[in-house]
């Protein structure tokens, strides 16, 4: 072998170290959060964890479970509101959005996917909180699903043009209208994308936290009332890992695996979700 | 109820220009495309045949910029007339395009289904006797019938071809455009196709677009030579290729370009 293709073979397994070890680095960050989490989080959850609500401070035992059922609250009143609005924005964007208010839509939606969240929670709180003078839950959510919309609006749009033309003029030529092959046709090929992304879209607003500090603020107590605060993981977690008690602390952590858990289990599922899309029987 | 096996229908361009844009990709072609025949339009690529095809059924007008001048007379009606509704239209004539594209989420039976259901709900019975009156024209009910219910693009390539064909007669439309129907396909496909266009010139008025010479000369009853947007010749299919004439055509079906 030549000098030269032996410095070429060098080089090129160098670089190959190179990026997996880069990789491992980014995979790494996740290991050591579960880990972390696990080991720190996992002694404090029982079956109280899950079912009590917090006992107040000072006292032992107690447990999350009006932030867990508040987080489902708030986050699937945030999909109920968002998903609709974000997926029709998405397919507006990828069926008839070549106008000029197509490429505004598009600019507002990627303009707000870069708006910090907290300042999403500061529209939600003047526009909702402070005309009906209270927190709310239901505030929270609308804070969540407009971080949502953009997010949705611009993935269903990708998964909508990967769609093939060829589909959609075969629609036609069968007599198909216009809405009918984006709806029957075109919407269904992609389903599957438009699936993943808004599982996405949750999993990604389900750990937020600054949207809801002044929106739907917290609640110590159990409550299902939209129109009343309303407690969930991440304020929870917010509160007692700032508190002063080693008590707070453990089902903080505890709280973070659970949030952690949630948000991997709806990664999953999007997972699954895609790996349906292919050779799907119906 | 089968209007389309027993009436003369009539389909013809009069003076009938394709724009994209600014440029011309038919320019005035007057065609006249007799009934129960099967006409193919030949040409090099890039000759406008395509478009022509398009034309017909009014999906030229879907692409962006694109305008046609002239006129596409069916039944004497021109298709381009302001009361005309082109979705209504293309419920009359199918069309089957050069790469097979069958609905991935719908099962064999919804796909051949799906131009039937646009014309609204059919009792079960009659459904179940159009696919599979439809799948037999097309030849492939013998290859399905047992699994009518799984994917469609499970098919192989010819088959999927087929079931296009299928999709496309199930309404009983009047016209079959077929736009290079078997230029993704294998020699036994191909051979499948151009059996079928035999069989169902029958039923329907058929236009082939096709590059493939050999393929024209077996299949139509009229050909028609396209260069650079213009109808260069038309005539009967075995005079076209014995003795064509214009010099053109000669050159073009003896190999000397295109």
């Amino acid at each position: 072998m030549s000098a030269r293709a032996v410095r070429r073979q060098l080089v090129s397994r160098a670089m190959t170290a190179l990026v997996v070890v880069l990789s491992l680095i980014a995979v790494l960050a996740l290991v050591l959060i579960l880990g972390d989490l696990m080991v720190k989080g996992a002694s404090s959850i029982d079956w109280a964890f899950f079912t009590k609500s917090p006992v107040p401070a000072g006292q032992s035992g107690g447990g999350v479970a009006n932030a867990i059922v508040g987080t489902a609250i708030i986050v699937g009143l945030a999909a109920l509101i968002g998903v609709p609005i974000g997926v029709g924005a998405g397919m507006y964007l990828a069926e008839y959005g070549t106008g000029r208010l197509g490429f505004a839509v598009r600019f507002i939606a990627d303009v707000l996917n870069g708006t910090p969240s907290i300042v999403v929670g500061i529209v939600a709180w003047t526009f909702i909180v402070k005309p009906t003078h209270r927190f709310s839950a239901l505030a929270g959510s609308v804070a969540l699903a407009i971080l949502m919309i953009p997010m949705l609006a611009r993935t269903t749009e990708e998964m909508v043009r990967l769609v093939p033309n060829s589909l959609r003029e075969a629609a036609l030529a069968l007599g198909y209208a216009r809405w009918r092959t984006s709806l029957k046709v075109v919407a269904r090929t992609a389903l599957g994308g438009i699936v993943t992304g808004c599982l996405i879209g949750i999993a990604r607003v389900a750990g937020e936290t600054a949207p809801l500090l002044f929106t739907a603020l917290g609640n110590l107590n159990f409550s299902l009332s939209v129109t009343q605060p309303m407690q969930t993981l991440s304020l929870q977690i917010y509160v007692y890992a700032t508190g002063p008690f080693d008590d707070w602390h453990r089902l903080a952590w505890a709280s973070a695996l659970v949030l952690m858990g949630l948000v991997l289990v709806i990664s999953l599922t999007a997972r699954w979700v895609t790996r349906q899309r292919y050779g799907r029987i119906r | 109820m089968v209007a389309s096996a027993n009436t003369r229908l009539r389909l013809e361009t009069v003076r009938l220009t394709a724009l994209f844009g600014q440029l011309r990709a038919v320019r005035d072609v007057s065609l006249l495309f007799p009934a129960h025949t099967v006409t193919a339009i030949i040409g090099p690529s890039g000759c406008g045949k395509s478009t022509l095809l398009r034309c017909l059924n009014r999906m030229h007008e879907l692409t962006p910029g694109a305008s046609v001048v002239g006129a596409v007379l069916l039944d004497n009606v021109n298709v381009y007339a302001r009361e005309v509704n082109p979705i209504e239209l293309r419920r009359r004539i199918g069309m089957v395009f050069q790469r097979p594209t069958p609905f991935p989420t719908m099962s064999i039976y919804d796909n051949v289904a799906a131009g039937l259901r646009v014309n609204g709900k059919r009792p079960r019975r009659e459904m179940d006797d159009a696919v599979e009156r439809a799948l037999q024209q097309a030849a492939l009910w013998d290859d399905v019938k047992d699994r009518l219910r799984t994917s469609a693009i499970a098919l192989s390539g010819g088959q999927q071809q087929r079931l296009c064909i299928a999709r496309a007669v199930a309404p009983q439309p009047e016209i079959l455009l077929l736009d290079e129907p078997t230029a993704s396909l294998d020699p036994a496909g191909t051979q499948h196709i151009e059996e079928l266009c035999h069989a169902l010139k029958r039923l329907y008025t058929i236009v082939i677009v096709t590059h493939n010479l050999q393929q024209a000369a077996r299949v139509s009853d009229y050909t028609a030579f396209m260069y650079l947007g213009n109808l260069v010749e038309v005539g009967r299919t075995d005079e076209m290729f014995m003795k064509p004439k214009v010099e053109q055509t000669e050159a073009y079906i003896t190999g000397r370009f295109g």
